[in-house]
């Protein structure tokens, strides 16, 4: 079964008779891009559980205390394991402290940079203003940049040629999702994105979601990030060792799994072009390590409805709409044994998808807005 | 959700927060007890959206209903102090003035004048 996207209805038709598989064009700036637009897709009216005012501002009240211990508890251990690789250097013993220090660093500061970037980790402005730089970073995402590429995913969340962040593209590079456990190509992209920030470029498709008022803001904290990377390699030069690295840099590579571990799950298999977070996201219960690094991120779908909503509320936000949503995956190993399978298929067919089954408490999927030509292709 | 009103009003004067007076006409939006202390509600009259405020000190205020940065009503979003902020993408405004408090809005919000009689809220829309 094929689901044939918004090129128009008389297209689509057909390319259902025809049989023949969309191939998605993910450029911001091209065929797919100019098509969401035409078609409605993009700054859509996206569908939300109804929760009582009352209820969602509490849930939305903010408050310094949460983030404040959870970052007391973050950046402790990473001093506590950074100090112990160090004494330890040269020794085995130190490669198990280097990597709690790298899932911290290269894992925990995406769930930071996520949840700061928004704006409700912390009550006080400037406490998230903070960590949100700091995260920014580590992660190697310049903050200017990805604060707004991640405007534009919230606004056109997994819309072809809209949404910047989309993790798994169709059909999905599986090699690529690989060597991103480690980083590989994550750190090569953003490094070259750095330097060329560094020497004054904001590409075109940066331009597409970065206000011009902006653009200089980008080119000066690269600037900034490369004399820092510069003074790292310089003191590790002068040092004949590679340790300096270990603590600044070298953590996004070999500390990226478990953000890749947990990200793939937020959107990975499931639907595109539609403008219902049920469709699109996926909830997965976790263990509680896991829901500290990744900052309660797992409650994806409740997330995207409610981006308001801090992440030490996600929990009771969830409570509050279950009733509404897709059965959460119980467990990560859960989740990939339903999505490594579409991946595959996808590799056959990009059209295919999971459809989530909603609870017989929920409301329907829009059909008017998620045709049966979806229905179809999630088989 | 808020209330969603549309009623009529006299028309008047009302003087803006750069002090230049406006002839006006002034809106019923709601009554006074309609909006929780620190909280918002939206109110649509003739085609347009505006967004009402009930500060934590007791003073209201209005401004256009959507958020500058894109199609969002403000009225979904939180009041803080004097802040409200985007219930989509987290920008944040002082409702007080309309000023943008940074990213991601740039634009500032347009505020209305507002007046308080025999407990109903009226704003002024030229």
């Amino acid at each position: 079964m094929l689901r044939i996207r918004f090129l128009s209805v008389k297209c689509r038709e057909e390319a259902v008779m025809n049989a023949i598989p969309t191939i998605r064009d993910y450029s911001l700036i091209g065929r797919d891009a100019q098509a969401a637009v035409a078609n409605g897709l993009t700054a859509a009216e996206w569908y939300h559980t109804d929760v009582p005012r009352k209820q969602m501002k509490d849930l939305m009240k903010r408050s310094d205390g949460p983030a404040i211990r959870d970052t007391i508890i973050w950046l402790g251990c990473m001093a506590l394991f950074a100090g112990l690789g160090i004494a330890l250097w040269g020794n085995w013993w130190s490669v198990p402290f280097f990597l709690a220090y790298g899932v911290l660093y290269g894992s925990a500061a995406d769930s930071r940079w996520h949840e700061c970037g928004h704006g409700t980790a912390f009550k006080t402005r400037w406490m998230n203003d903070a960590v949100y730089q700091i995260a920014s970073f580590m992660m190697m995402r310049n903050p200017v940049t990805w604060r707004w590429s991640h405007a534009r995913h919230h606004t056109d969340t997994i819309i072809v040629g809209r949404d910047p962040e989309i993790a798994v593209m169709r059909p999905p590079d599986l090699l690529r999702l690989v060597l991103n456990f480690f980083g590989l190509l994550d750190a090569w992209h953003a490094v070259g994105d750095m330097l060329r920030n560094a020497c004054g470029n904001v590409s075109a498709e940066e331009k597409t979601f970065i206000p011009k008022q902006e653009q200089h803001r980008v080119v000066r904290i690269a600037r900034i990030w490369v004399a820092i990377y510069a003074a790292t390699i310089a003191l590790a030069v002068a040092m004949g060792s590679i340790l300096p690295l270990m603590l600044i840099g070298l953590p996004r590579l070999y500390g990226a799994w478990h953000h890749v571990l947990t990200g793939l799950l937020q959107h990975g298999g499931l639907a595109d072009n539609v403008t219902d977070h049920r469709l699109n996201s996926r909830t997965v219960y976790m263990n509680p390590v896991s829901r500290f690094i990744y900052w309660n991120m797992n409650y994806h779908v409740e997330h995207h409805m409610f981006p308001m909503v801090p992440y030490h509320a996600l929990p009771k936000l969830h409570e509050a709409i279950k009733h509404d949503l897709p059965a959460p995956n119980p467990s990560i190993f859960h989740g990939y044994r339903e999505m490594i399978p579409a991946f595959i298929r996808q590799l056959r067919n990009e059209d295919y998808f999971l459809k989530r089954e909603l609870p017989p408490t929920a409301k329907p999927y829009r059909e008017e807005f998620h045709s049966d030509a979806i229905a179809q292709a999630a088989e | 959700m808020p209330s969603l009103r549309q009623r009529n009003s006299p028309i008047g004067i009302a003087v803006q927060q750069n002090g230049r007076k406006e002839m006006s006409n002034w809106i019923e939006a709601c009554a006074a007890n309609d909006i929780d202390e620190e909280d918002v509600i939206r109110f649509d009259h003739d085609g347009r959206t505006f967004a009402i405020y009930r500060s934590p000190d007791d003073e209201y205020f209005a401004t256009d209903g959507l958020c500058t940065h894109e199609h969002v009503h403000l009225a979904d979003g939180l009041v803080m102090d004097e802040i409200i902020e985007c219930p989509k993408h987290n920008g944040r405004f002082d409702y007080k003035t309309g000023e943008a408090k940074g990213a991601p809005v740039c634009v500032n919000l347009r505020t209305y004048p507002v007046k308080v009689e025999a407990g109903k809220v009226f704003i002024g829309i030229e």
